[in-house]
């Protein structure tokens, strides 16, 4: 180890790995549906999608969690942004090319993408 | 990249009740789900609930699942991992229903500096030490800060050592870095010895690198270039993560030959201790490194002066230099912040004994063992009432009830005639007898004393004689004044701190449970019903049905009677072994 630069490199590649065993009462939650219904409709590349944009874009406090059956499972994938103080969004439909644009405009810019929300599909 | 991280326990408690085949068998089953690319398995060190292990925790929900055993392991990686549905019958009873294991009672109120990483990260990974900030304290120490202003910062913290003696660590490295010499060595006292502790074990086995990097900022700051840690050979798995970690920091170039690129060099070697109690004291300790019969001589000089190899040494326990690398990140206010007056920060503390939640918590110091035993702790089973604290090990005493409020620092507990000690906290209930409690800890000393100096050797065994006689019931009260001469005289005279302390538990228990020690000489009997001299078995005529249970099972025939008539016990032949009364299914045997 020679420089200050080089022990930094390390610590921030490592950190969004150790970030996620932190737990924060502030924390945004993407909670995919990984239900047999979800995980048919093709939830986990989804799933494994949010995790890595969230980490490849260094987003802190943000947590991409699993949860069990909706309850619409016609809708599935179904993701679900729930952030502090704000209303939930549901996203529905969901694909990995999808999660990206989520991930780029709702959780770096906080615009909710609305084409692809239940309130949308069910118009 | 993984989305979910599956942390095992790893350390010595949740081995030992299997962790390490519940990690084979989370890997076999995250293979057969095909989730290896997306799920990971850590091996952690201790979490501090030992008394739920095998501990598990999956993130990033956080889910603390307690007990877990290997057939459990199955249900766990297909609904949880696969899923994402908890298995609920599995979450640790205190955290249902909560969001985060921080909001348990067992972690509301503990402050995690030392054990920051414990439980947190692989121990046997230094990047996961890095990505928690890991050696930055040593980066900011060697390109930004002089000795002097590091000494400055450890002084002004108010850090003191956690070891049990409580001496300024500031002021040991001012001394040592006062004192010239062309070699000086940096010691970490690794041996743990009192009885129930293992605040120590876990912080090694639990973050390796964070004692690791603070010898290093103290090597520099007195101008030594080698560290000894000692430490018991009987920790095989903090030695193990020791080497393992000492190895991954000469590899990265965080131990060895010019640090940082700034011309300082400094390594690390590992000295393993045989479990002698004496060799946790400094100068038998680096005698001991010398590869000599571990012995304490006298001091001065203080081994800031003269230590190992009569070179300037410095000698921190492991949770000091635990707390070192925070306090040069954070600053000295920030751990002057916490505490009391005169003892800043926090304490590890082993809790153990006839309490819910046995297990190793930090808490800020001045937190009172009211809050320690009854929240923290959760209290005593079987709703027994609490009746005393032991902390300090052999050297230290017994809190009565009577302070159970008090704030817990260093001088409040010497005020009331115990120490903190190293961290061990043995709580007792009413079934506990004082007079043996003082009696276990004489053993205890009588054993590991070295024999170098007569005080020490002679006179914990007749100390010891005294406390057989009072249990046995054939002491007098003049035996209580022997008693309290010969200790004061004990800790006059004796060489070192062990000899000198050994008398605290017989004079903390007889200055507050007096009337304990009354009873067992004048009434000849032991209140708690332990000591067996003092006890009679008998059977309530009233409650027994002659059901000849006790009969059947007493080892001594000391049982007679008619089937269907009441029993009686012949206390001559009466071994007092208490079969009787564990077997009696009318509760009519009676202990008296």
């Amino acid at each position: 180890m020679k420089s200050l630069e080089e022990l930094n490199a390390i610590r921030n590649k490592v950190k969004g790995r150790v970030g996620l065993r932190s737990e924060d009462e502030n924390q945004t939650r993407v909670v995919v549906g990984m239900a047999t219904c979800g995980i048919a409709a093709g939830a986990r590349p989804v799933l494994n999608a949010m995790a890595k944009l969230v980490a490849d874009k260094e987003l802190e406090n943000v947590a991409v969690v699993q949860t069990g059956c909706i309850g619409m499972c016609r809708y599935e994938p179904i993701v679900e942004i729930l952030e502090p103080g704000k209303e939930k969004v549901t996203y529905v439909h969901m694909t990995a090319e999808k999660a990206e644009e989520i991930v780029d405009q709702h959780l770096v810019k906080g615009n909710p993408v609305v084409k692809y929300t239940l309130g949308a599909a069910e118009k | 990249m993984y989305r979910s991280h599956v942390l095992v326990c790893g350390g010595t408690g949740c081995t030992s009740s299997g962790s390490a085949k519940i990690i084979e068998k989370v890997k076999e089953e995250i293979k057969k789900n095909d989730l290896a690319e997306e799920v990971c398995v850590v091996q952690t060190g201790c979490h501090g609930l030992c008394s739920v292990g095998p501990i598990m925790i999956v993130y990033p929900e956080g889910t603390f699942y307690s007990m877990v055993k290997e057939e459990d392991v199955p249900e766990i990686v297909s609904e949880h991992l696969l899923k994402g549905r908890i298995v609920e019958r599995l979450v640790y009873d205190q955290a249902k229903g909560m969001k985060s294991m921080a909001e348990t009672d067992f972690y509301k109120k503990q402050h995690r500096i030392a054990l920051r990483n414990c439980g947190v990260i692989n121990p046997e990974d230094i990047e996961e030490y890095i990505g928690r900030d890991g050696y930055q304290a040593l980066g900011k120490v060697l390109k930004e800060m002089t000795p002097d202003e590091v000494v400055k910062c450890i002084l002004d913290s108010g850090l003191r050592g956690r070891g049990g003696g409580g001496f300024p660590t500031g002021r040991k490295w001012q001394l040592a870095m006062g004192n010239a010499s062309d070699q000086k060595y940096v010691c970490c006292n690794a041996d743990e010895g009192d009885p129930g502790a293992f605040m120590d074990r876990s912080v090694l086995e639990g973050d390796p690198h964070a004692v690791l990097e603070a010898m290093a900022i103290a090597g520099y700051v007195i101008g030594a270039d080698q560290g000894y840690i000692y430490v018991r050979a009987e920790y095989p798995i903090a030695i193990e993560r020791l080497k393992i970690a000492i190895a991954q920091a000469r590899e990265y170039g965080l131990l060895g030959k010019n640090i940082f690129d700034t011309g300082f060099n400094f390594d690390i070697d590992i000295r393993l201790g045989a479990g002698a109690f004496v060799c946790g004291e400094e100068t038998a300790l680096m005698t001991s490194i010398e590869g000599n019969r571990g012995e304490p001589h006298p001091r001065p000089p203080f081994p800031a002066v003269k230590g190992l190899w009569e070179k300037p040494t410095i000698l921190n326990n492991v949770e000091t230099y635990a707390n070192v690398p925070q306090i040069i990140l954070n600053g000295a206010e920030w751990f002057a912040s916490m505490g009391t007056e005169k003892s800043k920060g926090t304490k590890v503390f082993a809790l153990g004994g006839k309490v819910n939640n046995v297990g190793l918590v930090e808490i800020p110091m001045g937190t009172t063992l009211r809050e320690i035993v009854e929240e923290i702790g959760g209290g005593i089973p079987n709703g027994k009432k609490f009746k005393a604290a032991q902390t300090g090990g052999p050297s230290g005493g017994c809190i009565s009830a009577e302070n159970y409020d008090i704030p817990i620092d260093y001088d409040n507990l010497v005020a009331i005639g115990s120490m903190m000690g190293s961290g061990g906290l043995i709580v007792m209930d009413e079934d506990t007898c004082m007079v043996d409690i003082a009696k276990f800890f004489l053993e205890f000393t009588v054993d590991e004393s070295c024999g170098k100096c007569t005080p020490c050797r002679v006179g914990t065994t007749r100390l010891l004689e005294l406390l057989n006689k009072i249990t046995e019931g054939k002491a007098t009260m003049e035996d209580l004044d022997k008693i309290e001469e010969l200790a004061s005289y004990m800790k006059q005279n004796a060489l070192c701190a062990l000899g000198q302390t050994a008398a605290n538990p017989v004079l903390s228990t007889l200055k507050n449970f007096r009337d304990e020690y009354i009873a067992h000489i004048v009434d000849k009997k032991c209140p708690a019903g332990v000591c067996k001299s003092l006890l009679t078995y008998s059977i309530d005529p009233e409650k027994c049905k002659g059901c000849r249970l006790c009969a059947k099972n007493c080892p001594a025939d000391a049982i007679t009677g008619e089937r269907k008539e009441p029993h009686t016990i012949d206390p001559n032949k009466c071994v007092k072994c208490g079969v009787c009364m564990t077997k009696c299914k009318f509760d009519a045997i009676e202990k008296k």
